[in-house]
């Protein structure tokens, strides 16, 4: 068990700065997801904690030690790989034991460990196969129980989940959870899936252009997104979001510009009616996507296109649909994209003039 | 389907068919029906032998020395070029100016003609005037006779056939170690696997196609070697470098021995065909795949 702790970092390929100047602390014992789209710089911060990448700035502490310049085998980090790089030419045995053996312990423990682990991930009756002789599901198992076997400080998972189909993915999500809550150990996972990293993670990361936009909890993303990346990238269809130039009803009191109002797909209520005060906005409705237990539909408003999400409601049929979003649901952003607080949002009077 | 229809995929892979047939096939039937006669080229008539070319063949003194000239010749050859063109590949195995330059450097030969390098060697090796001896002596050693003493001509061929050979090689080796993914040695190296172990477990075991596929390839070709020979040596000194098909061209075209050159040329055809017969065995069997 471990803390990392990343200070200052900075990485850069030749003339181009993939990081510059990151600052973070992975909580021992975590489930930290780094997450955000691709190019971010989440898998090189990965890698740079696994000492796969040199770090151009800065400092990484794994258990209050510097890291610096200590191998990747000598970190006690264990990592699996997206393309589970197993070791095609040795059994699931050998693919495992391979570490074990590489620092030295006896054929027995060996043994031993391997046939704890294989009993663990489920692989017992197939250590003496070869991974091409394995399904995708299978070959995921022996990257996990290769990285398990040395009984490392740190796990890291570069995308793991991501060659498997669907179905297989979200059991490995299950049981990736129910690994660490066994082994205590700390995950620092990689993906660029915002569902994944809400399901798995207890500490999220979201990054976007090397830099860090909120590192939270999945909870405080949702409610309290810090800008507005946060708040369209996570959320399933994402945030809408609206010029405040376009909308109109609707008077911001606030001491900065409020350039852009969001609001999440769930909190709008169709045909509310009047007894509901909140944002009023109404379009014509482009597509409904009904999933049994949840309905989306894509709305286009004169001040833009937004989705509506209900649940456990009947389909609505009529090709125009008006919504309601209680004010408090709805969320304030500045031009540089920040989250401003304390705004008091009010119904626009016709014979007011000011606001927005 | 029109009568053209079903003709057409024969009628496309006809001319390749008459060639292929006219230029390998009928030769090597002719050569085996050949290697029962005793025919000098000229004479009208054949006499049929039997076996009785393989017999004399066998029994003499000159075609066993020239089959174990060629083996050696072949072991030295395909050893020394496969471990040495693993090693550069190894190390050119990265980007950079110097080793691109080395990689195009090490591989020109490939792309020279045979006759070239055989006399660009002939003159290398001379004994009085060439390069080598001039170096050697720079190092206080006693001048080499090369290409002529018995002892020391063969290996000299070697060295032309691995100094040729070496780039083609490399640059198969290189191919095949860029066909391993880096994550590979990634994980190897949070597994704490030192660069030995690495070459050992990983990096051997993943290029033994590669490394099968060459020993074979220079096999076959070194068990063919004319060109060297017949600029370089001619056989000699005393037989020391009469390796098999300059063997068959002496017997055939300069003693007119035909049926006794066809008799050479159908061992040196079982020889070759017995080793391309282990290499796809071998190839489906042994050898790792992914």
């Amino acid at each position: 068990m471990a803390t990392i702790e990343l200070i200052n970092i900075s990485k850069k390929y030749k003339d181009e700065t993939i990081i510059a100047d990151l600052n973070l602390t992975i909580k021992d014992g975590s489930f930290t997801v780094l997450v955000g789209p691709s190019g971010c710089g989440k898998s090189t911060t990965l890698r740079m904690i696994a000492g796969l990448e040199q770090i151009t700035g800065g400092e990484i502490r794994i258990d209050g030690k510097r890291v610096n310049e200590t191998a990747p085998g000598h970190r006690d980090v264990a990592m699996v790989f997206q393309n589970y790089a197993l070791y095609p030419t040795m059994t699931v045995r050998g693919n495992i034991e391979f570490g074990l053996k590489n620092r030295g312990i006896a054929k027995r423990e060996r043994d031993t460990l391997v046939a704890d682990i294989a009993e663990i991930v489920g692989l017992a009756p197939l250590l003496d196969r070869k991974p091409q002789q394995l399904s995708g599901g299978q070959r995921q198992r022996v990257a996990l129980a290769r990285a398990m076997v040395k009984k490392p400080k740190v796990f890291i998972l570069d995308e793991p989940l991501s060659n498997l189909d669907a179905k297989l993915r979200n059991q490995m999500r299950t049981e990736l959870i129910q690994l660490h809550k066994r082994l205590g150990t700390t995950f620092v996972y990689v993906t660029h899936d915002q569902v994944e990293a809400m399901s798995m993670g207890d500490e999220i990361v979201v990054m976007n252009k090397g830099l860090i936009q909120q590192a939270d909890s999945p909870m405080n993303l949702y409610y309290d997104p810090a800008n507005l990346f946060t708040a369209q990238f996570i959320g399933t269809p994402a945030m809408n979001v609206l010029d405040t130039r376009d909308v109109s009803g609707l008077m911001l009191q606030s001491e900065s510009t409020v350039s852009h109002i969001g609001f999440r797909p769930e909190r709008a209520q169709i045909e509310a009616g009047q007894q509901l005060d909140g944002f009023r906005i109404s379009g014509e409705v482009m597509t409904r996507e009904s999933l049994g237990a949840e309905n989306i539909y894509q709305i286009k408003a004169a001040s833009g296109v937004f989705f509506v999400k209900t649940f456990l409601e009947p389909l609505y049929e009529a090709p125009a649909l008006s919504v309601v979003v209680p004010y408090e649901q709805l969320y304030c952003f500045g031009p540089d994209g920040k989250r401003l607080a304390g705004v008091k949002v009010q119904e626009r009077q016709l014979a007011m003039a000011g606001g927005v | 389907m029109t009568v053209w229809e079903k003709l057409r995929p024969y009628g496309m892979v006809a001319p390749s068919i008459v060639i292929f047939s006219m230029f390998f096939i009928y030769p090597i039937f002719y050569m085996i029906y050949l290697s029962f006669y005793d025919w000098n080229f000229i004479s009208p008539t054949k006499t049929f032998v039997g076996l009785q070319n393989f017999k004399d063949l066998l029994l003499d003194e000159d075609f066993r020395k020239v089959l174990s000239n060629t083996t050696v010749y072949t072991l030295l050859t395909v050893t020394l070029t496969t471990v040495l063109s693993l090693l550069l590949a190894l190390w050119l195995n990265r980007k950079g100016f110097f080793h691109a330059f080395v990689q195009g450097a090490i591989f020109s030969p490939h792309i020279i003609s045979l006759v070239s390098i055989s006399l660009l060697w002939s003159w290398l090796m001379d004994p009085e005037y060439g390069l080598l001896n001039w170096v050697i002596g720079l190092f206080g050693f006693d001048k080499l006779q090369w290409l002529s003493h018995p002892g020391t001509a063969l290996v000299s061929l070697v060295i032309v056939a691995v100094w040729k050979g070496l780039g083609y090689n490399t640059l198969v080796f290189i191919a095949g170690l860029q066909s391993i993914p880096s994550d590979i040695f990634e994980a190897a190296a949070l597994d704490q696997s030192k660069p030995w172990t690495t070459f050992r477990r990983i990096i051997l075991p993943m290029l033994s196609p590669t490394i099968f596929f060459l020993v074979i390839i220079n096999m076959i070709g070194s068990f063919q070697v004319f060109e060297t020979i017949a600029i370089m040596t001619q056989g000699g000194p005393v037989n020391s470098t009469n390796t098999l098909v300059y063997y068959i061209y002496e017997n055939g075209f300069r003693f007119f021995k035909i049926g006794y050159a066809s008799a050479a040329g159908v061992i040196l055809l079982a020889i070759v065909g017995a080793l391309t017969i282990i290499y796809f065995r071998l190839l489906s069997s042994r050898v790792h795949y992914r």
